[in-house]
């Protein structure tokens, strides 16, 4: 597993039925692009998070494919309409095969 | 339309042709929605005949940078403050203490730490950073190696502790036995380093709100630091920034921790005294 990688959400509380909300998500990862060389001249071998994805009650809200331009601790910020009370499950997916993942619930209100 | 519009933008360029004038805006900081900041304050007494105000460096940012520094969550210094947290409760050193064991909860004993350093040390009989205060417990208190001077883990310790005293005011003592550093300081600021021939002055005091090619020159406040620097991705600390900023004079540059930047750093924060704690604040 890649070192210091911790995944944070914010979405709100409480949102009323049918409302879209806005979602921020960030995870703490060096995406080392596989385009750089150390110090001796070898080539540091890429290791990104590939793809990200968030859903809601199991229904795909979004679905991305990053790439080795993407800056250091990617940062999504994306708007969901909210139906119904439920959870949203955030996933990321690392080179190294490693998965990370959290939740929050929000509730009508 | 569009020839008029032609015009006005030569009119324009014509009224300002060799400056483009940044000068702070009026907005207020609120962090997370709770935390005011006092981001333009009157100029302390040993400053009144240089400058009628002091402001924060967040005013010469663009809108975009700042919103950033208003959401904890939008703040990517906030990523290294949470490390940092790792760090304070992991036990390092022969003596298997943590900055815990000793300090117990940061939010508690840390607060209202980062507005009054530097600040003369009694037994030490020197004016002592926050980095020298955070080596010394690290190698006395815990028997562990020193951390290095303005490094990764520092800076974001130092964030950690700034933290707890944002929104305080910035109040260093300047008087009493910590007079001489901060002389010397002040010597150090006025002073023109490097085939530029610019000091500190040149800059921050005399030419805030001016472009310097395509960015736009702070006082140089540094009650926001350890920053979080939007061009490196990456904490920067004062001493850090010093170093930039007397390499872009081309000059050799003092060392990070050397008694000229502990100096310099006190009568800089001097500068600063009733602006309040930031950090970790956005910057370019």
């Amino acid at each position: 597993m890649a070192s210091g990688v911790k995944p944070r959400v914010k979405v709100p509380k409480t949102a009323a039925a049918g409302e879209a909300i806005t979602i921020k998500t960030l995870i703490s990862h060096k995406m080392e692009s596989g385009q750089r060389k150390d110090k001796e001249g070898n080539v540091i071998p890429r290791s990104i998070i590939n793809r990200f994805t968030c859903e809601f009650n199991g229904e795909s809200v979004i679905d991305v494919t990053m790439e080795p331009a993407i800056s250091t601790n990617p940062y999504f910020e994306f708007e969901a309409t909210v139906p119904e009370a439920g959870e949203f499950k955030f996933t990321w997916y690392d080179d190294d095969g490693d998965v990370y993942d959290t939740a929050k619930k929000v509730a009508i209100g | 339309m569009k020839f008029k519009a032609m015009t006005a933008i030569a009119a324009l360029a014509i009224s300002v042709p060799f400056m483009a004038s940044a000068d702070a805006d009026d907005d207020e900081l609120v962090v997370n929605g709770e935390i005011k900041m006092v981001t333009k304050a009157a100029a302390p007494a040993h400053l009144a005949d240089n400058l009628d105000e002091v402001i924060s460096g967040w005013h010469f940012r663009s809108d975009e940078t700042q919103v950033m520094q208003a959401d904890d969550f939008d703040n990517p210094g906030m990523i290294f403050v949470e490390q940092a947290m790792d760090d304070w409760n992991t036990v390092m050193g022969s003596k298997d203490k943590s900055c815990a064991s000793c300090h117990g909860d940061v939010e508690e004993s840390m607060a209202g730490v980062r507005a009054v350093y530097p600040k003369w040390n009694d037994s030490k009989e020197t004016v002592y950073t926050m980095e020298m205060q955070i080596n010394d417990c690290l190698t006395d208190g815990m028997g562990a190696e020193p951390w290095k001077k303005s490094g990764a883990k520092m800076a974001r310790m130092e964030a950690l502790i700034s933290v707890q005293s944002r929104g305080m005011p910035v109040n260093v003592a300047i008087d009493g036995p910590a007079e001489a550093t901060w002389e010397l300081g002040k010597e150090l600021y006025y002073t023109r380093t490097g085939q530029l021939d610019l000091s500190c002055a040149s800059c921050h005091e005399v030419n805030y709100g001016n472009n310097i090619r395509s960015d736009h020159l702070s006082q140089g406040q540094i009650n926001g630091f350890p920053v979080y620097r939007l061009k490196n991705a990456k904490l920067t600390t004062a001493h850090g920034r010093f170093k930039g900023c007397v390499r872009d004079t081309r000059a050799e540059t003092y060392k990070p921790g050397s008694p000229e930047f502990i100096a310099l750093e006190l009568y800089v924060a001097s500068r600063g005294n009733g602006l309040s704690v930031e950090a970790p604040s956005v910057r370019n």
